[in-house]
Protein backbone atom coordinates (compact mmCIF):
# COMPACT_ATOMS: atom_id res chain seq x y z
CA UNK A 1 0.00 0.00 0.00
CA UNK A 2 2.74 2.42 1.01
CA UNK A 3 4.68 1.31 -2.05
CA UNK A 4 1.71 2.11 -4.21
CA UNK A 5 1.20 5.56 -2.77
CA UNK A 6 4.86 6.47 -3.16
CA UNK A 7 4.84 5.16 -6.73
CA UNK A 8 1.82 7.28 -7.55
CA UNK A 9 3.45 10.32 -5.94
CA UNK A 10 6.67 9.73 -7.89
CA UNK A 11 4.71 9.32 -11.12
CA UNK A 12 2.83 12.58 -10.57
CA UNK A 13 6.10 14.34 -9.71
CA UNK A 14 7.73 13.13 -12.94
CA UNK A 15 4.66 14.20 -14.88
CA UNK A 16 4.58 17.68 -13.34
CA UNK A 17 8.32 18.24 -13.84
CA UNK A 18 8.16 17.20 -17.48
CA UNK A 19 5.05 19.16 -18.31
CA UNK A 20 5.44 22.30 -16.20
CA UNK A 21 7.77 24.37 -18.45
CA UNK A 22 5.53 23.85 -21.47
CA UNK A 23 2.41 24.44 -19.39
CA UNK A 24 3.89 27.65 -18.03
CA UNK A 25 4.76 28.82 -21.54
CA UNK A 26 1.23 28.29 -22.83
CA UNK A 27 -0.35 29.71 -19.67
CA UNK A 28 1.79 32.87 -19.83
CA UNK A 29 0.91 33.27 -23.49
CA UNK A 30 -2.79 33.42 -22.62
CA UNK A 31 -2.51 35.46 -19.40
CA UNK A 32 -3.44 39.13 -19.34
CA UNK A 33 -0.39 41.32 -18.76
CA UNK A 34 -1.49 42.42 -15.29
CA UNK A 35 -1.62 38.73 -14.20
CA UNK A 36 1.86 38.12 -15.60
CA UNK A 37 3.19 41.08 -13.68
CA UNK A 38 1.41 40.39 -10.41
CA UNK A 39 3.65 39.60 -7.44
CA UNK A 40 1.92 36.26 -6.81
CA UNK A 41 1.68 34.15 -9.98
CA UNK A 42 -1.53 32.28 -10.74
CA UNK A 43 -1.18 28.65 -11.74
CA UNK A 44 -4.58 28.19 -13.32
CA UNK A 45 -6.05 30.28 -16.11
CA UNK A 46 -8.31 32.90 -14.52
CA UNK A 47 -9.03 34.99 -17.60
CA UNK A 48 -7.76 34.40 -21.10
CA UNK A 49 -6.52 36.90 -23.64
CA UNK A 50 -5.31 36.58 -27.22
CA UNK A 51 -3.57 39.94 -27.04
CA UNK A 52 -0.06 38.43 -26.82
CA UNK A 53 -0.61 36.30 -29.90
CA UNK A 54 -1.69 39.48 -31.67
CA UNK A 55 1.55 41.18 -30.62
CA UNK A 56 3.65 38.21 -31.76
CA UNK A 57 1.95 37.94 -35.16
CA UNK A 58 2.18 41.69 -35.69
CA UNK A 59 5.93 41.70 -35.01
CA UNK A 60 8.02 42.83 -37.96
CA UNK A 61 8.83 40.00 -40.35
CA UNK A 62 6.80 37.38 -38.51
CA UNK A 63 5.27 35.93 -41.65
CA UNK A 64 8.47 35.98 -43.67
CA UNK A 65 10.21 34.06 -40.86
CA UNK A 66 7.47 31.46 -41.03
CA UNK A 67 7.75 31.30 -44.79
CA UNK A 68 11.54 30.96 -44.61
CA UNK A 69 11.36 28.20 -42.01
CA UNK A 70 8.74 26.31 -44.00
CA UNK A 71 10.68 26.69 -47.26
CA UNK A 72 13.96 25.56 -45.78
CA UNK A 73 12.58 22.64 -43.77
CA UNK A 74 10.21 21.53 -46.53
CA UNK A 75 12.87 21.76 -49.23
CA UNK A 76 15.38 19.82 -47.16
CA UNK A 77 12.90 17.06 -46.41
CA UNK A 78 11.75 16.63 -50.01
CA UNK A 79 15.35 16.49 -51.24
CA UNK A 80 16.33 14.03 -48.53
CA UNK A 81 13.35 11.77 -49.28
CA UNK A 82 14.13 11.61 -53.00
CA UNK A 83 17.82 10.91 -52.54
CA UNK A 84 17.29 8.53 -49.62
CA UNK A 85 14.60 6.50 -51.35
CA UNK A 86 17.01 5.62 -54.15
CA UNK A 87 19.81 4.69 -51.77
CA UNK A 88 17.51 2.78 -49.40
CA UNK A 89 16.20 0.75 -52.32
CA UNK A 90 19.72 -0.15 -53.41
CA UNK A 91 20.65 -1.19 -49.88
CA UNK A 92 17.51 -3.12 -48.98
CA UNK A 93 16.74 -4.78 -52.31
CA UNK A 94 19.86 -5.19 -54.40
CA UNK A 95 23.12 -7.02 -53.88
CA UNK A 96 26.28 -5.26 -54.86
CA UNK A 97 29.87 -4.94 -53.91
CA UNK A 98 30.54 -2.26 -51.32
CA UNK A 99 27.08 -2.35 -49.78
CA UNK A 100 28.39 -2.95 -46.29
CA UNK A 101 30.88 -0.12 -46.62
CA UNK A 102 28.11 2.16 -47.84
CA UNK A 103 25.89 1.29 -44.88
CA UNK A 104 28.77 1.94 -42.50
CA UNK A 105 29.35 5.30 -44.16
CA UNK A 106 25.70 6.22 -43.62
CA UNK A 107 25.89 5.26 -39.95
CA UNK A 108 28.99 7.35 -39.47
CA UNK A 109 27.46 10.27 -41.36
CA UNK A 110 24.51 10.09 -39.01
CA UNK A 111 26.81 10.84 -36.08
CA UNK A 112 28.42 13.88 -37.72
CA UNK A 113 29.19 16.55 -35.13
CA UNK A 114 27.69 19.39 -37.14
CA UNK A 115 28.67 21.89 -34.47
CA UNK A 116 32.29 21.34 -35.55
CA UNK A 117 31.50 22.23 -39.17
CA UNK A 118 30.08 25.71 -38.52
CA UNK A 119 33.31 27.47 -39.46
CA UNK A 120 34.16 25.66 -42.75
CA UNK A 121 30.57 25.82 -43.95
CA UNK A 122 30.50 29.54 -43.22
CA UNK A 123 33.71 29.96 -45.22
CA UNK A 124 32.45 27.77 -48.08
CA UNK A 125 29.12 29.61 -48.19
CA UNK A 126 31.00 32.89 -48.38
CA UNK A 127 33.30 31.66 -51.17
CA UNK A 128 30.43 30.32 -53.26
CA UNK A 129 28.19 33.35 -52.79
CA UNK A 130 25.58 31.31 -50.93
CA UNK A 131 25.95 33.23 -47.70
CA UNK A 132 22.69 34.94 -46.71
CA UNK A 133 20.63 32.72 -48.99
CA UNK A 134 18.12 30.10 -47.96
CA UNK A 135 19.77 27.68 -50.41
CA UNK A 136 22.75 26.97 -48.22
CA UNK A 137 20.49 26.33 -45.22
CA UNK A 138 18.34 23.95 -47.29
CA UNK A 139 21.45 22.06 -48.38
CA UNK A 140 22.85 21.80 -44.85
CA UNK A 141 19.52 20.60 -43.43
CA UNK A 142 19.18 18.15 -46.30
CA UNK A 143 22.54 16.63 -45.42
CA UNK A 144 21.68 16.63 -41.70
CA UNK A 145 18.54 14.57 -42.27
CA UNK A 146 19.77 12.38 -45.16
CA UNK A 147 21.55 9.59 -43.19
CA UNK A 148 18.66 9.19 -40.77
CA UNK A 149 16.22 9.10 -43.69
CA UNK A 150 18.19 6.39 -45.47
CA UNK A 151 18.49 4.24 -42.35
CA UNK A 152 14.78 4.47 -41.52
CA UNK A 153 13.53 3.98 -45.06
CA UNK A 154 15.77 0.97 -45.42
CA UNK A 155 14.17 -0.48 -42.30
CA UNK A 156 10.67 0.15 -43.63
CA UNK A 157 11.60 -1.26 -47.05
CA UNK A 158 13.12 -4.40 -45.58
CA UNK A 159 9.89 -5.00 -43.67
CA UNK A 160 7.95 -5.27 -46.95
CA UNK A 161 8.28 -8.83 -48.28
CA UNK A 162 10.11 -9.14 -51.57
CA UNK A 163 7.56 -11.79 -52.59
CA UNK A 164 4.98 -9.05 -53.17
CA UNK A 165 7.21 -7.37 -55.70
CA UNK A 166 8.08 -10.66 -57.36
CA UNK A 167 4.43 -11.62 -57.60
CA UNK A 168 3.72 -8.31 -59.32
CA UNK A 169 6.61 -8.94 -61.69
CA UNK A 170 5.30 -12.40 -62.49
CA UNK A 171 1.97 -10.77 -63.29
CA UNK A 172 3.75 -8.67 -65.88
CA UNK A 173 4.88 -5.52 -64.09
CA UNK A 174 8.32 -4.15 -64.76
CA UNK A 175 10.59 -3.70 -61.77
CA UNK A 176 9.78 0.01 -61.69
CA UNK A 177 6.05 -0.61 -61.95
CA UNK A 178 6.19 -3.23 -59.22
CA UNK A 179 7.89 -0.71 -56.97
CA UNK A 180 5.48 2.09 -57.80
CA UNK A 181 2.25 0.10 -57.56
CA UNK A 182 3.01 -2.42 -54.83
CA UNK A 183 5.84 -1.25 -52.62
CA UNK A 184 5.25 2.49 -52.66
CA UNK A 185 1.71 2.38 -51.19
CA UNK A 186 2.94 0.12 -48.41
CA UNK A 187 5.87 2.42 -47.83
CA UNK A 188 3.77 5.59 -47.60
CA UNK A 189 3.31 5.56 -43.80
CA UNK A 190 7.05 5.06 -43.38
CA UNK A 191 7.75 7.92 -45.77
CA UNK A 192 5.40 10.15 -43.81
CA UNK A 193 6.94 9.32 -40.44
CA UNK A 194 10.48 9.73 -41.72
CA UNK A 195 9.82 13.01 -43.45
CA UNK A 196 8.05 14.47 -40.44
CA UNK A 197 11.00 13.66 -38.20
CA UNK A 198 13.32 15.24 -40.73
CA UNK A 199 11.06 18.25 -40.82
CA UNK A 200 11.30 18.66 -37.05
CA UNK A 201 15.12 18.56 -37.19
CA UNK A 202 15.23 21.26 -39.83
CA UNK A 203 12.45 23.33 -38.24
CA UNK A 204 14.31 23.48 -34.91
CA UNK A 205 17.84 24.06 -36.20
CA UNK A 206 19.45 27.19 -34.83
CA UNK A 207 23.26 27.14 -35.04
CA UNK A 208 23.61 27.24 -38.84
CA UNK A 209 20.67 29.56 -39.36
CA UNK A 210 22.33 31.90 -36.89
CA UNK A 211 25.69 31.88 -38.69
CA UNK A 212 24.70 31.71 -42.34
CA UNK A 213 21.99 34.37 -42.46
CA UNK A 214 23.46 37.60 -41.20
CA UNK A 215 23.03 40.51 -43.56
CA UNK A 216 19.33 40.67 -44.24
CA UNK A 217 17.35 40.15 -41.06
CA UNK A 218 14.21 39.38 -43.08
CA UNK A 219 15.85 36.19 -44.36
CA UNK A 220 16.12 34.70 -40.90
CA UNK A 221 14.25 31.61 -39.77
CA UNK A 222 11.96 31.29 -36.75
CA UNK A 223 14.48 29.83 -34.25
CA UNK A 224 16.93 32.69 -34.78
CA UNK A 225 14.15 35.25 -34.51
CA UNK A 226 12.85 33.64 -31.34
CA UNK A 227 16.30 33.53 -29.77
CA UNK A 228 16.52 37.30 -30.12
CA UNK A 229 13.13 37.94 -28.51
CA UNK A 230 14.81 40.51 -26.24
CA UNK A 231 15.33 42.78 -29.23
CA UNK A 232 11.81 42.26 -30.51
CA UNK A 233 9.66 42.15 -27.41
CA UNK A 234 11.94 43.52 -24.68
CA UNK A 235 10.48 42.30 -21.42
CA UNK A 236 7.06 41.54 -22.86
CA UNK A 237 7.03 37.93 -21.66
CA UNK A 238 3.44 37.35 -22.74
CA UNK A 239 4.31 38.05 -26.38
CA UNK A 240 7.56 36.06 -26.12
CA UNK A 241 5.73 33.03 -24.78
CA UNK A 242 3.02 33.42 -27.43
CA UNK A 243 5.73 33.40 -30.10
CA UNK A 244 7.32 30.29 -28.54
CA UNK A 245 3.95 28.57 -28.42
CA UNK A 246 3.31 29.34 -32.09
CA UNK A 247 6.78 28.06 -32.96
CA UNK A 248 6.24 24.81 -31.07
CA UNK A 249 2.76 24.21 -32.47
CA UNK A 250 3.73 22.46 -35.76
CA UNK A 251 6.18 20.20 -33.93
CA UNK A 252 3.53 19.26 -31.41
CA UNK A 253 1.02 18.51 -34.16
CA UNK A 254 3.57 16.24 -35.85
CA UNK A 255 4.21 14.40 -32.60
CA UNK A 256 0.47 13.88 -32.10
CA UNK A 257 0.20 12.50 -35.64
CA UNK A 258 3.17 10.21 -35.08
CA UNK A 259 2.54 9.26 -31.49
CA UNK A 260 0.46 6.22 -32.26
CA UNK A 261 3.14 5.03 -34.65
CA UNK A 262 6.01 5.64 -32.25
CA UNK A 263 4.27 3.95 -29.32
CA UNK A 264 3.21 0.94 -31.35
CA UNK A 265 6.76 0.80 -32.68
CA UNK A 266 8.21 0.65 -29.18
CA UNK A 267 5.59 -1.79 -27.93
CA UNK A 268 5.75 -3.91 -31.08
CA UNK A 269 9.49 -4.22 -30.80
CA UNK A 270 9.34 -4.99 -27.13
CA UNK A 271 6.48 -7.44 -26.71
CA UNK A 272 7.44 -9.91 -29.38
CA UNK A 273 8.28 -13.27 -27.80
CA UNK B 1 13.55 6.60 -32.30
CA UNK B 2 16.94 6.69 -33.94
CA UNK B 3 18.13 3.96 -31.69
CA UNK B 4 15.25 1.73 -32.63
CA UNK B 5 15.73 2.39 -36.31
CA UNK B 6 19.43 1.70 -36.23
CA UNK B 7 19.24 -2.05 -35.89
CA UNK B 8 20.93 -3.46 -38.95
CA UNK B 9 18.41 -5.13 -41.18
CA UNK B 10 19.21 -8.26 -43.07
CA UNK B 11 18.90 -7.59 -46.75
CA UNK B 12 16.38 -9.88 -48.29
CA UNK B 13 17.49 -9.44 -51.86
CA UNK B 14 17.16 -12.67 -53.77
CA UNK B 15 20.11 -14.07 -55.65
CA UNK B 16 19.50 -12.84 -59.14
CA UNK B 17 21.06 -13.78 -62.43
CA UNK B 18 23.96 -11.39 -62.94
CA UNK B 19 23.06 -9.17 -65.79
CA UNK B 20 25.08 -6.10 -66.52
CA UNK B 21 22.20 -3.73 -65.81
CA UNK B 22 21.88 -5.02 -62.24
CA UNK B 23 25.51 -4.31 -61.57
CA UNK B 24 25.28 -0.68 -62.62
CA UNK B 25 21.90 0.11 -61.11
CA UNK B 26 22.84 0.09 -57.40
CA UNK B 27 25.71 2.48 -58.02
CA UNK B 28 23.43 4.81 -59.95
CA UNK B 29 20.99 4.72 -57.05
CA UNK B 30 23.56 5.61 -54.41
CA UNK B 31 25.33 8.19 -56.57
CA UNK B 32 23.25 11.15 -55.32
CA UNK B 33 23.91 10.17 -51.70
CA UNK B 34 27.63 9.85 -52.37
CA UNK B 35 27.78 13.19 -54.17
CA UNK B 36 25.88 14.96 -51.41
CA UNK B 37 28.02 13.40 -48.70
CA UNK B 38 31.19 14.29 -50.54
CA UNK B 39 30.25 17.93 -51.11
CA UNK B 40 28.29 18.73 -47.96
CA UNK B 41 30.12 16.64 -45.40
CA UNK B 42 33.56 15.46 -46.44
CA UNK B 43 34.49 18.68 -48.18
CA UNK B 44 33.59 20.91 -45.18
CA UNK B 45 35.45 18.52 -42.90
CA UNK B 46 38.52 18.60 -45.15
CA UNK B 47 38.21 22.37 -45.40
CA UNK B 48 38.14 22.56 -41.61
CA UNK B 49 41.38 20.58 -41.44
CA UNK B 50 42.95 22.84 -44.06
CA UNK B 51 41.85 26.06 -42.34
CA UNK B 52 43.25 24.73 -39.07
CA UNK B 53 46.64 24.38 -40.81
CA UNK B 54 46.59 27.89 -42.30
CA UNK B 55 46.80 31.42 -41.09
CA UNK B 56 43.16 32.31 -41.64
CA UNK B 57 41.77 35.51 -40.19
CA UNK B 58 39.49 38.20 -41.59
CA UNK B 59 41.97 39.39 -44.29
CA UNK B 60 42.37 35.85 -45.62
CA UNK B 61 38.60 35.36 -45.53
CA UNK B 62 38.14 38.41 -47.73
CA UNK B 63 41.15 38.02 -50.05
CA UNK B 64 41.45 34.25 -49.98
CA UNK B 65 45.26 33.92 -49.99
CA UNK B 66 45.77 31.94 -46.80
CA UNK B 67 49.27 30.63 -46.12
CA UNK B 68 49.98 27.22 -44.63
CA UNK B 69 51.57 27.42 -41.21
CA UNK B 70 51.79 23.75 -40.33
CA UNK B 71 50.68 22.87 -36.84
CA UNK B 72 51.23 26.38 -35.46
CA UNK B 73 47.54 26.87 -34.65
CA UNK B 74 47.37 23.63 -32.73
CA UNK B 75 50.56 24.49 -30.87
CA UNK B 76 49.11 27.85 -29.94
CA UNK B 77 45.78 26.42 -28.80
CA UNK B 78 47.38 23.61 -26.82
CA UNK B 79 49.74 26.05 -25.10
CA UNK B 80 46.86 28.30 -24.06
CA UNK B 81 45.81 27.73 -20.43
CA UNK B 82 42.35 29.03 -21.34
CA UNK B 83 41.89 26.12 -23.74
CA UNK B 84 42.69 23.63 -20.98
CA UNK B 85 40.29 25.24 -18.57
CA UNK B 86 37.63 24.98 -21.29
CA UNK B 87 38.47 21.29 -21.76
CA UNK B 88 38.24 20.68 -18.01
CA UNK B 89 34.93 22.52 -17.88
CA UNK B 90 33.61 20.50 -20.85
CA UNK B 91 34.54 17.22 -19.16
CA UNK B 92 32.91 18.36 -15.92
CA UNK B 93 29.82 19.53 -17.71
CA UNK B 94 29.58 16.24 -19.58
CA UNK B 95 30.16 14.10 -16.50
CA UNK B 96 27.57 15.91 -14.38
CA UNK B 97 24.96 15.88 -17.14
CA UNK B 98 25.45 12.28 -18.20
CA UNK B 99 25.47 10.90 -14.64
CA UNK B 100 22.29 12.82 -13.81
CA UNK B 101 20.63 11.77 -17.07
CA UNK B 102 21.48 8.09 -16.62
CA UNK B 103 20.50 7.88 -12.95
CA UNK B 104 17.25 9.80 -13.30
CA UNK B 105 16.28 8.02 -16.53
CA UNK B 106 16.87 4.64 -14.93
CA UNK B 107 14.67 5.63 -11.98
CA UNK B 108 11.94 6.89 -14.31
CA UNK B 109 12.14 3.71 -16.41
CA UNK B 110 11.96 1.49 -13.31
CA UNK B 111 8.98 3.55 -12.16
CA UNK B 112 7.24 3.16 -15.53
CA UNK B 113 7.60 -0.62 -15.35
CA UNK B 114 5.85 -0.66 -11.99
CA UNK B 115 2.99 1.72 -12.81
CA UNK B 116 -0.55 0.80 -13.72
CA UNK B 117 -1.71 1.41 -17.25
CA UNK B 118 -3.26 4.89 -16.87
CA UNK B 119 -0.57 6.40 -14.72
CA UNK B 120 2.05 4.98 -17.08
CA UNK B 121 0.37 6.51 -20.12
CA UNK B 122 0.16 9.83 -18.26
CA UNK B 123 3.87 9.85 -17.43
CA UNK B 124 4.83 8.70 -20.93
CA UNK B 125 2.65 11.44 -22.38
CA UNK B 126 4.48 14.01 -20.25
CA UNK B 127 7.84 12.66 -21.36
CA UNK B 128 6.84 12.78 -25.02
CA UNK B 129 5.73 16.39 -24.58
CA UNK B 130 9.15 17.29 -23.17
CA UNK B 131 10.80 15.39 -26.00
CA UNK B 132 8.75 17.31 -28.54
CA UNK B 133 9.69 20.71 -27.12
CA UNK B 134 12.06 22.44 -29.57
CA UNK B 135 15.37 23.46 -28.02
CA UNK B 136 14.77 27.12 -28.78
CA UNK B 137 11.31 27.06 -27.19
CA UNK B 138 12.80 25.36 -24.13
CA UNK B 139 15.65 27.86 -23.78
CA UNK B 140 13.18 30.74 -24.06
CA UNK B 141 10.88 29.25 -21.43
CA UNK B 142 13.77 28.54 -19.06
CA UNK B 143 14.87 32.16 -19.32
CA UNK B 144 11.36 33.14 -18.32
CA UNK B 145 11.18 30.61 -15.47
CA UNK B 146 14.43 31.94 -13.99
CA UNK B 147 13.76 35.65 -14.54
CA UNK B 148 14.88 37.75 -11.61
CA UNK B 149 11.78 39.94 -11.18
CA UNK B 150 8.75 37.94 -12.27
CA UNK B 151 10.23 34.47 -12.67
CA UNK B 152 8.22 31.70 -11.06
CA UNK B 153 11.31 29.96 -9.66
CA UNK B 154 12.32 32.93 -7.55
CA UNK B 155 8.75 33.34 -6.41
CA UNK B 156 8.58 29.68 -5.35
CA UNK B 157 11.93 29.88 -3.53
CA UNK B 158 10.90 33.01 -1.65
CA UNK B 159 7.55 31.42 -0.81
CA UNK B 160 9.43 28.46 0.66
CA UNK B 161 11.32 30.87 2.90
CA UNK B 162 14.55 31.45 0.98
CA UNK B 163 14.44 35.25 1.21
CA UNK B 164 17.82 35.63 -0.51
CA UNK B 165 16.24 34.60 -3.81
CA UNK B 166 14.02 37.69 -3.97
CA UNK B 167 14.93 39.27 -7.35
CA UNK B 168 17.95 36.99 -7.55
CA UNK B 169 19.64 37.36 -10.95
CA UNK B 170 20.49 33.79 -11.93
CA UNK B 171 22.15 34.68 -15.20
CA UNK B 172 24.63 37.10 -13.61
CA UNK B 173 26.24 34.30 -11.61
CA UNK B 174 28.49 31.75 -13.30
CA UNK B 175 27.63 28.77 -11.18
CA UNK B 176 23.91 29.53 -11.20
CA UNK B 177 23.91 29.76 -15.00
CA UNK B 178 25.90 26.53 -15.20
CA UNK B 179 23.29 24.89 -12.97
CA UNK B 180 20.41 26.15 -15.10
CA UNK B 181 22.07 24.81 -18.26
CA UNK B 182 22.57 21.42 -16.60
CA UNK B 183 18.92 21.40 -15.51
CA UNK B 184 17.79 22.31 -19.01
CA UNK B 185 19.88 19.65 -20.75
CA UNK B 186 18.98 16.93 -18.25
CA UNK B 187 15.30 17.84 -18.52
CA UNK B 188 15.48 17.61 -22.31
CA UNK B 189 17.48 14.37 -22.38
CA UNK B 190 15.54 12.23 -19.93
CA UNK B 191 12.59 11.36 -22.20
CA UNK B 192 14.72 9.64 -24.85
CA UNK B 193 16.87 7.77 -22.31
CA UNK B 194 14.01 6.82 -20.00
CA UNK B 195 11.70 5.61 -22.78
CA UNK B 196 14.49 3.61 -24.43
CA UNK B 197 15.47 2.01 -21.11
CA UNK B 198 11.82 1.29 -20.35
CA UNK B 199 11.37 -0.38 -23.74
CA UNK B 200 14.44 -2.52 -23.00
CA UNK B 201 13.37 -3.36 -19.46
CA UNK B 202 10.05 -4.88 -20.44
CA UNK B 203 11.92 -7.38 -22.61
CA UNK B 204 13.49 -8.96 -19.51
CA UNK B 205 11.53 -12.17 -18.81
CA UNK B 206 9.21 -11.75 -15.82
CA UNK B 207 10.08 -15.22 -14.46
CA UNK B 208 13.56 -13.97 -13.57
CA UNK B 209 12.10 -11.24 -11.35
CA UNK B 210 9.62 -13.60 -9.76
CA UNK B 211 12.19 -16.22 -8.84
CA UNK B 212 14.47 -13.47 -7.46
CA UNK B 213 11.63 -12.15 -5.34
CA UNK B 214 10.81 -15.62 -4.07
CA UNK B 215 14.44 -15.88 -3.05
CA UNK B 216 13.86 -12.72 -1.03
CA UNK B 217 15.91 -10.27 -3.10
CA UNK B 218 15.22 -6.57 -2.45
CA UNK B 219 14.64 -3.96 -5.17
CA UNK B 220 18.30 -2.88 -5.34
CA UNK B 221 19.48 -6.49 -5.51
CA UNK B 222 17.04 -7.32 -8.29
CA UNK B 223 18.27 -4.34 -10.25
CA UNK B 224 21.97 -4.97 -9.72
CA UNK B 225 21.87 -8.73 -10.33
CA UNK B 226 19.19 -9.03 -13.03
CA UNK B 227 18.08 -5.82 -14.75
CA UNK B 228 21.45 -4.12 -15.12
CA UNK B 229 23.52 -7.15 -16.20
CA UNK B 230 20.88 -8.16 -18.75
CA UNK B 231 20.67 -4.69 -20.21
CA UNK B 232 24.32 -3.71 -19.80
CA UNK B 233 24.79 -3.16 -23.53
CA UNK B 234 21.68 -0.97 -23.74
CA UNK B 235 22.87 1.16 -20.81
CA UNK B 236 26.27 1.52 -22.46
CA UNK B 237 24.71 2.50 -25.76
CA UNK B 238 22.53 5.21 -24.27
CA UNK B 239 25.36 6.52 -22.08
CA UNK B 240 27.61 6.88 -25.16
CA UNK B 241 24.89 8.71 -27.08
CA UNK B 242 24.31 11.07 -24.17
CA UNK B 243 28.05 11.77 -23.88
CA UNK B 244 28.16 12.69 -27.55
CA UNK B 245 25.08 14.90 -27.32
CA UNK B 246 26.22 16.71 -24.19
CA UNK B 247 29.77 17.37 -25.43
CA UNK B 248 28.46 19.01 -28.56
CA UNK B 249 25.58 20.85 -26.90
CA UNK B 250 25.90 24.30 -28.39
CA UNK B 251 22.53 25.91 -28.94
CA UNK B 252 21.32 25.83 -25.34
CA UNK B 253 24.52 27.42 -24.06
CA UNK B 254 24.87 29.94 -26.86
CA UNK B 255 21.29 31.18 -26.64
CA UNK B 256 21.12 31.40 -22.84
CA UNK B 257 24.55 32.68 -21.89
CA UNK B 258 26.87 32.82 -24.94
CA UNK B 259 29.37 31.03 -22.74
CA UNK B 260 29.17 33.64 -19.98
CA UNK B 261 29.02 35.24 -17.56
CA UNK B 262 32.76 35.54 -17.90
CA UNK B 263 33.74 32.14 -19.21
CA UNK B 264 31.64 30.22 -16.69
CA UNK B 265 29.68 28.20 -19.26
CA UNK B 266 32.13 28.10 -22.17
CA UNK B 267 32.44 24.50 -23.34
CA UNK B 268 34.43 23.35 -26.38
CA UNK B 269 31.88 23.99 -29.15
CA UNK B 270 31.05 27.40 -27.67
CA UNK B 271 34.76 28.23 -27.35
CA UNK B 272 35.47 27.25 -30.96
CA UNK B 273 32.65 29.46 -32.13
CA UNK B 274 33.67 32.39 -29.90
CA UNK B 275 37.23 32.28 -31.19
CA UNK B 276 36.10 32.11 -34.80
CA UNK B 277 33.22 34.55 -34.66
CA UNK B 278 34.17 37.18 -32.12
CA UNK B 279 37.95 37.18 -32.58
CA UNK B 280 37.66 36.30 -36.28
CA UNK B 281 40.45 33.78 -35.88
CA UNK B 282 38.92 31.10 -38.06
CA UNK B 283 42.17 29.14 -38.01
CA UNK B 284 42.24 28.82 -34.22
CA UNK B 285 38.51 28.11 -34.10
CA UNK B 286 38.95 25.35 -36.68
CA UNK B 287 41.81 23.87 -34.66
CA UNK B 288 39.68 23.85 -31.49
CA UNK B 289 36.78 22.21 -33.32
CA UNK B 290 39.12 19.56 -34.76
CA UNK B 291 40.31 18.78 -31.24
CA UNK B 292 36.65 18.48 -30.21
CA UNK B 293 36.09 16.06 -33.10
CA UNK B 294 38.94 13.91 -31.78
CA UNK B 295 37.25 13.82 -28.38
CA UNK B 296 33.94 12.90 -30.00
CA UNK B 297 35.50 10.19 -32.15
CA UNK B 298 36.73 8.51 -28.99
CA UNK B 299 33.18 8.55 -27.59
CA UNK B 300 31.90 7.39 -30.96
CA UNK B 301 34.25 4.42 -31.07
CA UNK B 302 32.93 3.38 -27.67
CA UNK B 303 29.42 3.79 -29.04
CA UNK B 304 30.06 1.59 -32.08
CA UNK B 305 31.61 -1.04 -29.85
CA UNK B 306 28.47 -1.02 -27.70
CA UNK B 307 26.29 -1.17 -30.81
CA UNK B 308 28.25 -4.18 -32.03
CA UNK B 309 27.98 -5.87 -28.64
CA UNK B 310 24.25 -5.13 -28.50
CA UNK B 311 23.80 -6.74 -31.93
CA UNK B 312 25.69 -9.84 -30.86
CA UNK B 313 23.64 -10.20 -27.69
CA UNK B 314 20.30 -9.55 -29.36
Amino acid sequence: MIGRISRTTAALLVFVVSVFPVYWMVLTAFKPTRDIQSATPTFLPASITFEHFGTAVAARGFFSFWRNSLLVAGGAVVLALLVALLAAFAVARLQWKGRRAFVLMVFIAQMTPWEALLIPIYVIARDTGMLDTLWILTLVYFMMTLPFTIVTLRGFLAAIPVDLEEAAQVDGCSRGQAFRRVVFPLLAPGLLATSLFGFITAWNEFAFANVLIIKDQDDRTLPVWLSSFNNTFGTDWGATMAASTLFMLPVLLIFVVLQGRVTTGIVGGAVKG
Amino acid sequence: MTLLAERPVQATAPAEPRRRKRVVLPYLLIAPTLLATAYLLLYPLARNVIISLQEFGLPQLVRGDAKFVGLANYARVLADPEFWSVVRRTLWFTAINVVLIMVLSTLVALLLVRLGKWLRLLVMGGLVLTWATPIIAATTVFQWLFQSRLGVVNWALVAMGFEEYRDYTWFADGEATFGILVTLIVWQSIPFAALSLYAAMITVPQELYESARIDGAGAWRVFSTITFPMLRAMFGLIACLEVIWVVKAFVQIWVISQGGPGQATTTLPVYAFQVAQSLQRYDLGAAVSMLMVVLLVLALLAYFRQLYRQEREA
